[in-house]
């Protein structure tokens, strides 16, 4: 008999909660880069606006943590499952805030013709995507090894992301008159890299869930 | 399993067994206990808590058929093997049971019984001891008018820090508190916690509990036992935030079984 049956319904909730977020934010930030692509300004201003639900959401789920805490007194695994899922919240909210951020620099750039077809910005987001899916999965199935390889990819991230705003410098000589479009894609670069970031962050939160120490995984 | 960090251990008991006739009810325990530190006791029922905290002060040995090997190292002396004034050790190891249990006398023959039994007699003396130990928990405010009345009319909370003041009256280096709280309403608990925190100034504190949050809300170290013996014993924090051992956090998470 598991006596305590209906705090673990609740900490599964808890977890369902999470992962609706984190669907949320995948999809604003793969929509946003399809918006940058087809410089579609009115989704943009969707994109933006799609942000308070997710900011809802992760209010939702503050609010369930503090009162499983307050509640159930949880202690060891329990607690530190609880205090993880705070704050892997909070770093999905602000992956979804690069969303926003790239709605925007979408918008910053509005119809002005693109100097080049985006191709490697595409890329870079899967690869930074990939990342968010699997520290996700690394906490929903409390898997070590799988928050490591994070770490890793997010070497790779950080790689294309500088070579990307080398590429992008180096077209603002050819192409005087485009330096704010150019600059916003450089922005957008850098978001995506945010991207993954606040991915090796969860991924930090994972192994501390689980091993109960701290690990700098940038270090 | 070592923690000790810079402090001296008053108790340290070492490979201590315990046989209830048959029963094996303590195995090869290995137990620092620090000086001015609470240290609490946790375990399900039957686990050897109980058991072992009577061991500390040889209360255990008016359980018939008791047999103990090992060592309870005590300021340096091993108190099961060497002749021991059973009364002195009594006195510096004091003891607080569940229910708080008066002596049917008044309040301030209640706090005075220790002191007279090792003979003081000065009325003067006696009647400091009994202001101090009284202050020392807290109910001076509340009983110094009544000194007189009958100890037996104070309310359940109230008895049960006068039981805590009766035994501080010996000046004893160590305080044994076998659930202390177990009988108490709410408020009258967390007085008692408060005044565990204030007593680890100058006493040594081991406590028995139930309550997993009193242990987490007052001690410095928690001793996990199960099935007689010792599985876990380190700091607090770490007990209930992050233990070693899989049946520790079973336990406290209320997993177990």
């Amino acid at each position: 008999m598991n006596i305590r049956s209906n705090f673990d319904s609740n900490l599964n909730q808890l977890k369902d909660m999470l992962m609706d977020m984190a669907r949320l934010t995948e999809s604003s930030i793969q929509d946003s880069i399809q918006v940058l692509i087809n410089q579609d300004l009115e989704q943009a201003k969707g994109i933006i606006d799609r942000d308070n639900a997710i900011d809802e959401l992760e209010n939702d789920i503050n609010d369930k943590a503090i009162s499983l805490i307050a509640m159930e007194a949880p202690v060891a695994r329990d607690l530190r499952k609880i205090i993880v899922a705070l704050k892997i919240s909070s770093e999905v909210e602000r992956i979804a805030d690069n969303a926003v951020n790239i709605a925007k620099s979408t918008l910053h750039i509005g119809n002005e013709k693109l100097i080049k077809e985006i191709v490697d910005i595409p890329k870079m987001m899967d690869m930074a995507l990939k990342m968010l899916s699997d520290s996700l999965q690394s906490f929903l199935q409390e898997d070590v090894a799988l928050a490591r390889k994070c770490a890793e990819d997010d070497d790779k991230v950080d790689e294309m992301y500088g070579m990307l705003v080398k590429e992008l410098m180096g077209y603002l000589q050819q192409n005087p008159n485009n330096t704010n479009q150019i600059t916003q894609l450089a922005f957008v670069c850098r978001y995506i890299e945010r991207v993954a970031d606040h991915s090796t962050n969860i991924a930090e939160h994972v192994i501390y869930l689980v091993t109960g120490k701290r690990y700098d995984l940038n270090a | 399993m070592s923690t000790n960090t810079g402090m001296k251990a008053i108790f340290d008991c070492v490979d201590l067994n315990l046989w209830y006739g048959d029963h094996h009810a303590l195995k090869n325990i290995n137990f620092p206990i620090n000086e001015k530190e609470v240290t609490a006791i946790i375990g399900p029922s039957g686990c050897g808590k109980s058991t072992f905290i009577k061991t500390l002060n040889l209360m255990i040995n008016y359980v018939p058929n008791v047999k103990m090997a090992g060592q309870i190292n005590f300021d340096g002396q091993n108190i099961l093997r060497e002749r021991l004034d059973l009364v002195e050790l009594r006195k510096k190891v004091g003891m607080v049971f569940q229910k708080g249990n008066p002596f049917p006398q008044s309040i301030f023959d209640n706090i005075a019984y220790g002191p007279r039994i090792h003979g003081m007699k000065k009325k003067d003396e006696l009647n400091k001891i009994v202001e101090s130990s009284l202050k020392d928990v807290a109910l001076w405010e509340e009983v110094k008018d009544r000194l007189t009345a009958p100890a037996l009319g104070l309310s359940g909370g109230q008895q049960q820090r006068l039981c805590i003041a009766r035994a501080l009256a010996t000046k004893p280096d160590v305080l044994l508190m076998d659930e202390p709280t177990s009988a108490l309403d709410p408020i009258s608990t967390l007085k008692i916690e408060e005044l565990i925190l204030e007593l680890k100034q100058k006493y040594t504190i081991v406590i028995v509990t139930h309550n997993m949050q009193q242990a987490s809300r007052v001690s410095d170290k928690t001793a996990f036992f199960l099935m007689g013996e010792l599985i876990e014993l380190d700091k607090t924090a770490k007990i209930f935030s992050n233990p070693a051992d899989d049946r520790t956090e079973g336990y406290i998470s209320g997993r177990f079984g």
